[in-house]
């Protein structure tokens, strides 16, 4: 469903280039649970967002669905974004403002939809939110705002959910719980989810591992003994900050 | 996004931070407000001007007592005036074969006087005039009759009434056929009694004053009762000829020609007459109201300025807003929404401050303008006159200051990195 052909990503930083991304090739199928991992500066986030069509490559190509997407213009990828891409953030993003119920038909502003309400409504049921459909950010859990936030991004039945650093503003305990939305979602709807994160215990639910390092991807390989629900409290779980060290 | 998602988008923003919101309008509300009130007592004493012109009929020369030199025209329209003209003056120019072109000739004697009714009393002035009054200064009866020639020739002690004698003295009833008492003279001795044959049409104020609190007799009435108004050679005096003139093509030639007839008749090398154009009376008057109409338009002027600075206070806070925001827009991008979907959302923004102070505004606009209108400011009557042009120039001004100074902080956000944005502290 994805595929990234010799993928290239060269910021200027003034007048000197600096490269993010250096031949990047890359294939995801459908129904597939990756994990992106590499150390901080290591272009995952680049990779990512190239991935999420919020960042075009210097060069290379990307086949999303059958669509070229590097030939797109900004407009074409807004739509593109719209339609086929779920965003997860490690920030949650949700706007302050606006009630649960809001924040999760906001993507379905952007394109013609009927039923908007009906739809995020059961988004929100789906995620275990019926109660609080009415609350704002700041009535809400951490976990709730980041429930709140999948909603967002599955409202839209999007063919790619992208989770950077989903748990990464989370205590451990939260954390699995929405590792553990993820895993149903892929088991059981067989969404494709790549998620970025540099904790071992997080990548652990992921099929599939794939490390960047220096823009390019160093290994690949599946997780044979992905962690499963049953096995999922293990305490070592940390939060961002305390893990990186970790970090091979 | 469709425009009611817009909208209602932008209006869920506004009510967010309904203080700022408020305080932005506020800048828009006040310029709007001033520019329609200013702008219609601006109007309303152009108005007033130019109704008070029409008013004097039209095509008019006015001929009075005095010397010609330029100096002395205010004083011959101000008063002050000799009496050099005579009734027979006014017959002498109503000469179809010597001056085709003059279509009445109105003599005119004014005079104070008391008026008494039943128990009402009214002090007003008294002109003594010819049937053509009516005629030359577009000014008509409304009940009953005015004064007919059989009256002139029989010097009857008939009277028409003013709008406003009328209603004084005759609160409740039809004055026409009633008699009043016209007291003159020092200490109001002299006292005729004289039955009303009509009432005239209101009319308002004009440059000769207002044209509603008068009584007209017939002038050889007036002339044969107060002797005073006598001259020496035994002929009767008056104080202003008025000639109405066909064409105002032909004023020109009509003032020379009646001027040489006057100098003939009066025997004089200088002349001691003035012939004034309707519109040299006018702006005369005018040039009074004239200075206070500058004064209105500076004002109107400033009040412009601030509708500008509310437009940049309105920039500024939307270039505010947009850095406040980033973050939403970043998150808003990589839901989907393309540049022109923000775009759209803050101009939206804007142009909803802009129109809702538009709108205030114009409701206070109209209110002060309401609320001045008839009132003395700056020992001025102020008459406020809003119009719709002013509305439309002001709600239209407001609509183009929201998009001008809405367009350059809507084009920054939806111009936003959607990365930058989302990492965007």
């Amino acid at each position: 469903m994805v595929k990234l052909t010799n993928i290239t990503k060269v910021y200027l930083a003034g007048d000197v280039p600096v490269p993010a991304l250096r031949g990047i090739n890359l294939q995801i199928q459908a129904g597939e649970f990756l994990a992106i991992m590499g150390p901080s500066g290591s272009g995952k986030s680049t990779l990512l967002n190239i991935l999420g069509c919020l960042d075009k490559p210097t060069s290379g190509t990307y086949d999303l669905d059958g669509l070229e997407v590097s030939a797109f213009d900004e407009e074409q990828l807004a739509v593109l974004r719209n339609h086929k891409i779920g965003f997860v953030f490690q920030s949650f993003n949700l706007l302050r403002r606006l009630p649960a119920i809001d924040q999760v038909q906001l993507p379905l502003l952007y394109r013609k939809v009927a039923h908007r309400r009906h739809l995020a409504h059961q988004a929100l049921v789906d995620m275990g939110l019926a109660d609080r459909m009415a609350h704002r950010p700041v009535q809400l859990s951490g976990g709730e705002q980041q429930r709140v936030a999948i909603a967002r991004c599955l409202v839209t039945s999007p063919a790619l959910v992208l989770a950077d650093e989903p748990t990464g503003a989370l205590d451990t305990r939260t954390g699995h719980d929405i590792m553990r939305i993820f895993e149903r979602l892929n088991v059981e709807r067989g969404i494709t989810i790549v998620i970025v994160t540099h904790e071992h215990e997080v990548a652990a639910y992921a099929h599939r591992t794939v490390h960047v390092q220096d823009g390019q991807i160093v290994s690949d390989e599946a997780n044979s003994s992905p962690n499963r629900s049953s096995t999922a409290a293990e305490p070592s779980l940390g939060g961002g900050a305390a893990s990186e060290a970790s970090t091979p | 996004m469709s425009i009611t998602d817009t909208i209602r988008t932008a209006f869920a923003a506004l009510t967010a931070n309904k203080l700022r919101s408020s305080l932005t309008m506020l800048g828009i509300i006040i310029g709007v407000s001033a520019v329609i009130t200013l702008m219609a007592v601006g109007q309303g004493s152009q108005k007033g001007v130019t109704e008070s012109i029409r008013g004097l009929g039209s095509n008019l020369l006015f001929i009075r007592p005095g010397q010609s030199q330029a100096s002395n025209v205010r004083a011959a329209v101000y008063g002050g005036q000799s009496l050099t003209l005579v009734d027979t003056d006014a017959y002498a120019i109503n000469d179809p074969e010597r001056f085709p072109y003059v279509e009445g000739v109105a003599p005119q004697i004014d005079f104070e006087a008391a008026v008494i009714a039943g128990g009402e009393s009214t002090r007003t002035t008294i002109i003594g005039t010819t049937p053509d009054y009516q005629y030359v200064r577009d000014f008509y009866v409304r009940k009953g009759q005015f004064l007919s020639d059989d009256d002139i020739s029989r010097k009857g002690l008939v009277a028409v009434l003013g709008q406003r004698v009328a209603e004084t003295l005759f609160p409740d009833a039809d004055p026409v056929g009633k008699s009043v008492r016209l007291a003159v003279g020092p200490g109001g001795m002299i006292v005729f009694n004289f039955r009303v044959i009509g009432v005239m049409e209101p009319k308002g104020a004009t440059t000769t004053g207002d044209e509603d609190d008068l009584v007209f007799i017939p002038l050889p009435t007036m002339q044969a009762r107060i002797p005073i108004l006598r001259n020496p050679q035994g002929l009767s005096n008056v104080f202003q000829i008025s000639v109405k003139v066909r064409d105002r093509g032909d004023f020109a030639r009509a003032e020379k020609e009646i001027a040489a007839l006057l100098r003939e008749r009066h025997n004089v090398d200088k002349d001691d007459f003035v012939i004034l154009s309707q519109t040299e009376v006018a702006s005369l008057k005018a040039a009074e109201t004239e200075i206070s109409q500058t004064l209105w338009a500076a004002m109107a002027a400033i009040a412009g300025i601030s509708l500008a600075v509310g437009g940049i206070g309105i920039m500024n806070i939307m270039l505010v807003s947009v850095t406040e925001r980033t973050r939403e827009i970043g998150v808003r991008k990589a839901m989907g929404a393309t540049q022109g979907d923000i775009l759209m959302q803050f101009l939206a923004e804007a142009l909803m401050v802009t129109l809702a102070g538009g709108g205030i505004g114009v409701i206070l606009g109209i209110s002060l303008s309401m609320l001045a209108n008839g009132r003395t400011i700056l020992e001025q009557s102020v008459r406020a006159d809003v119009s719709a042009v002013s509305i439309i120039l002001a709600f239209g001004v407001s609509a183009v200051i929201g998009l001008f100074f809405g367009i350059y902080p809507a084009y920054n956000a939806s111009r936003l990195n959607p990365i930058e944005a989302l990492h965007h502290e």
